[in-house]
């Protein structure tokens, strides 16, 4: 059984670019790729700012190499193109050498399709082609035509709790490993926009109608955003000689237990994934060089999180950031896009900046960092991720020597 | 990997939940959509939160408590779940909402619900239960892969007693829908005609199963849980023998050793051959039995065989109702259940008796 779980690639496709080298390059710009509504037709569309990618669905399946398959949802083509680039920057050439699985996760999976066509669905009198799409509406599909599209199929399976999906994923994707069930597994997570997502923050109001401003005292909401992030995960004896870019030294979940939707303010469950994710890595807090936050911007998840890492860290609490004003909200996604973001971090010794941040939160000690800061020796990333449900997940990313 | 089930509760079309009988009587449906016989649940929740919540979430955390109780564990480890289709009425409450007022004048309570992890989230918010907590939604593996990271996290030793469970509904509109794509058959089919049946398409079928895992037996121990794989589209049936064999043989075992199997038999003519030619060819020395006449199709339907399993392991009984020919077995020591989700996701769960 393997002790330490490899990092071996990365992909990732959001707003702010449609692979990794883009996606660099825009971090480093510190600028916001959050936009207006356009791919959606909705009451939002061209008001909303979200955190959208810029290509149509066809564009999108071109880029994912599947022009040659029947057309399929935003989310899957989205998850094929991070997925296979993780793949090839894994510098994997033949998926059969080890057994290999692949691990989504998804909030809302189909639901693109869904809400478009589902009075059709239901009306005997109309029928076509696109009724194939019925079977693209559950989570797991995407995630199987993603593990096709990479070859990976000896473990296959879906995560979906809300925001944390795709830190679950790789969380259990690691623990795979460590059993022996796989030697390798590519785990992230992918959602792309959809009015049902939309209109359901919309009812809960906790849209900020601007640019999100994490950790701000005067933050008022989120931005959705879409995009998927995969990284490949390997066991010692399959990533021998090759190129390791991270490892993925500790994980955690816990249940708030406290609201269905609402985080507790006292940050009950991110304080426990955080304490679990430092026991399974035998690190302490002082080790932890960045926080990538889960801060999303809401009164509640930012002063909950923010409660949560000041009775952790205390007066010491290193480089913290939220990337989210980047990219939006990618709901299941974002454990994946942001340990994406985690491994380029501990790579290019960089923090990624905390866009949009002015007025410090009374209710915490720390201060976001708002500048993009180089030549930081960067070796332990603490990323959180929460989501509905009270779930509660954080991940540890150390360099690897 | 293995755990014991120290406790278990299933809502299904039968009548299952408090599990007092074990299929003496079966009930039998002349149509082809079986709906949940449920418990009253003025005993599991409190009647102005069960107003307002949704049928499945209902039925979650009713199976859940009674499980809990029969297994004497009051606050578990961790509760892990799956669920292919979630909160499925609320989802599709709010899809109509945001089609037909569109996208005014919308409620934010069957959005909150529609969430996949709404029945795990709301047991652990019911008991205060701030542990690990997770949701699969992965078709015919949904189930699988809850009781795959339920028997790690008890084998890591981060938990003594794990609540696992599945549950999936089915609605009238997405009867209808699923119907559209030839899941369900044309013709309405009778309970013990459907393992006869020579069409295509199963009847559809719903439910809420949950166990107790434990570490140690418990002393109300049904069974144990010895491994499980997960197959996706398996190339040939010698694939699918060549992982029965190695499920065996990690546990030392061979095919003789093999009581009973309980198969996912649907009466689907598309895909009923990949179990007939099991349950002729290497398993032909074992008792057969089916499940899905009683329970319906639905992609967590193995978590209900699951329950069967146990209870035929304990009482060292095969009800009438989910034979196929004759028991040929006593003692029964070893339960193999073979399932499969329209032929791609294939799973195979061994469980022995304590």
């Amino acid at each position: 059984m393997s002790k330490k779980i490899y990092i071996t690639g990365l992909g990732i496709i959001s707003a702010i670019g449609n692979n990794v080298e883009e996606t660099l390059d825009f971090l480093n710009k510190q600028k916001s790729g959050v936009s207006s509504l356009d791919n959606i037709v909705s009451r939002y569309q061209h008001q909303l700012p979200v955190g959208e990618v810029k290509a149509s669905n066809d564009e999108l399946k071109k880029l994912a190499g599947i022009e040659h398959l029947p057309d399929n949802t935003r989310t899957t083509y989205l998850g094929i193109i991070a997925a296979k680039e993780a793949v090839k920057n894994a510098g994997i050439n033949n998926m059969k050498e080890f057994r290999t699985g692949l691990i989504s996760a998804t909030s809302v999976g189909g639901m693109g399709i869904t809400e478009n066509l589902w009075f059709d669905y239901l009306n005997p009198e109309k029928t076509g082609e696109w009724l194939r799409y019925i079977e693209t509406h559950e989570c797991g599909d995407s995630t199987e035509s993603i593990a096709e599209s990479v070859g990976a199929t000896d473990y296959v399976s879906t995560i979906s709790t809300a925001c944390s999906s795709s830190a679950n994923s790789i969380m259990f994707g690691a623990r795979l490993i460590k059993h022996g069930i796989v030697d390798r597994i590519i785990v992230g997570g992918t959602d792309s926009l959809s009015r049902f997502t939309i209109n359901g923050f919309m009812t809960l109001m906790i849209l900020d109608n601007e640019h999100c401003k994490p950790f701000d005292a005067e933050r008022k909401g989120l931005n959705l955003g879409e995009g998927a992030g995969f990284i490949v995960l390997e066991s010692e004896e399959a990533a021998k000689g090759k190129t390791i870019l991270a490892e993925l030294s500790g994980y955690g979940n816990s249940n708030d237990a406290y609201h269905q939707t609402a985080s507790s303010p006292d940050g009950a469950g991110a304080y426990l994934a955080m304490e679990k994710a430092f026991k399974i890595s035998g690190l302490k807090p002082e080790n932890i060089s960045y926080i990538n936050a889960h801060g999303t911007g809401t009164a509640i998840n930012d002063l909950s999180e923010g409660t949560a890492i000041t009775r952790m860290f205390g007066k010491n609490v290193p480089f913290i950031s939220s990337t989210k004003a980047y990219t939006g909200h990618t709901l299941g996604a974002c454990g994946g896009i942001e340990a994406v973001f985690s491994v380029l971090a501990i790579n290019h010794n960089t923090v990624f900046p905390n866009l949009n941040y002015k007025n410090q939160m009374p209710e915490v000690e720390f201060t976001p960092t708002t500048e993009l800061l180089t030549n930081q020796k960067i070796d332990h990333v603490l990323s959180n991720s929460f989501g509905f449900g009270g779930n509660t997940s954080a991940l540890i990313f150390s360099r690897h020597n | 990997m293995e755990a014991y089930i120290n406790g278990l509760s299933v809502i299904s079309p039968q009548n299952t939940f408090n599990n007092s009988d074990f299929l003496s009587e079966p009930v039998v449906y002349t149509t082809n959509y079986l709906s949940c016989i449920e418990p009253s649940y003025k005993e599991y929740l409190n009647p102005t939160l069960a107003r307002r919540m949704a049928r499945i979430i209902k039925m979650g955390i009713a199976a859940s408590n009674i499980c809990m109780k029969d297994a004497n564990v009051a606050m578990p480890d961790a509760i892990i779940t799956g669920t292919a289709l979630g909160c499925l009425e609320d989802t599709e409450k709010f899809l109509w909402a945001i089609i037909e007022n569109e996208e005014q004048f919308l409620t934010p309570t069957s959005f909150i619900q529609s969430t996949h992890n709404t029945v795990s989230a709301q047991i652990a918010l019911q008991l205060k239960c701030m542990n690990y907590n997770f949701t699969y939604v992965h078709k015919g593996f949904s189930f699988e892969s809850a009781l795959l990271d339920s028997l790690m996290t008890i084998a890591e030793g981060e938990a003594q007693n794990v609540l696992t469970g599945a549950h999936d509904e089915m609605t009238d509109k997405y009867y209808k829908v699923c119907d559209r794509i030839g899941y369900w058959k044309k013709e309405n089919v009778s309970t013990f005609d459907l393992i006869n049946s020579k069409t295509n398409g199963s009847i559809a079928g719903e439910g809420a199963a949950f166990f107790m895992l434990g570490a140690q037996k418990g002393e109300n121990v049904y069974a144990k849980i010895r491994g499980l794989k997960t197959i996706y589209k398996p190339e040939s049936a010698a694939e699918i023998e060549k992982h029965i064999n190695q499920l065996l043989a990690e546990k030392g075992l061979t095919i003789n050793d093999i009581d009973v199997v309980l198969y996912g038999i649907n009466g689907d003519v598309q895909y009923d051959h990949v179990y007939y030619n099991l349950k002729d060819g290497l398993l032909k020395n074992s008792s057969a039995t089916y499940f899905k006449h009683l329970c319906g199709e639905y992609q967590t339907a193995s978590s209900f065989a699951m329950w069967i399993a146990a209870m035929i392991l304990k009482t060292q009984n095969i009800p009438h109702a989910i034979l196929i020919g004759e028991n040929k077995r006593k003692p029964i020591k070893n339960v193999l259940i073979y399932n499969t989700f329209l032929n791609i996701d294939h799973s195979l769960l061994l469980l022995s008796a304590c």
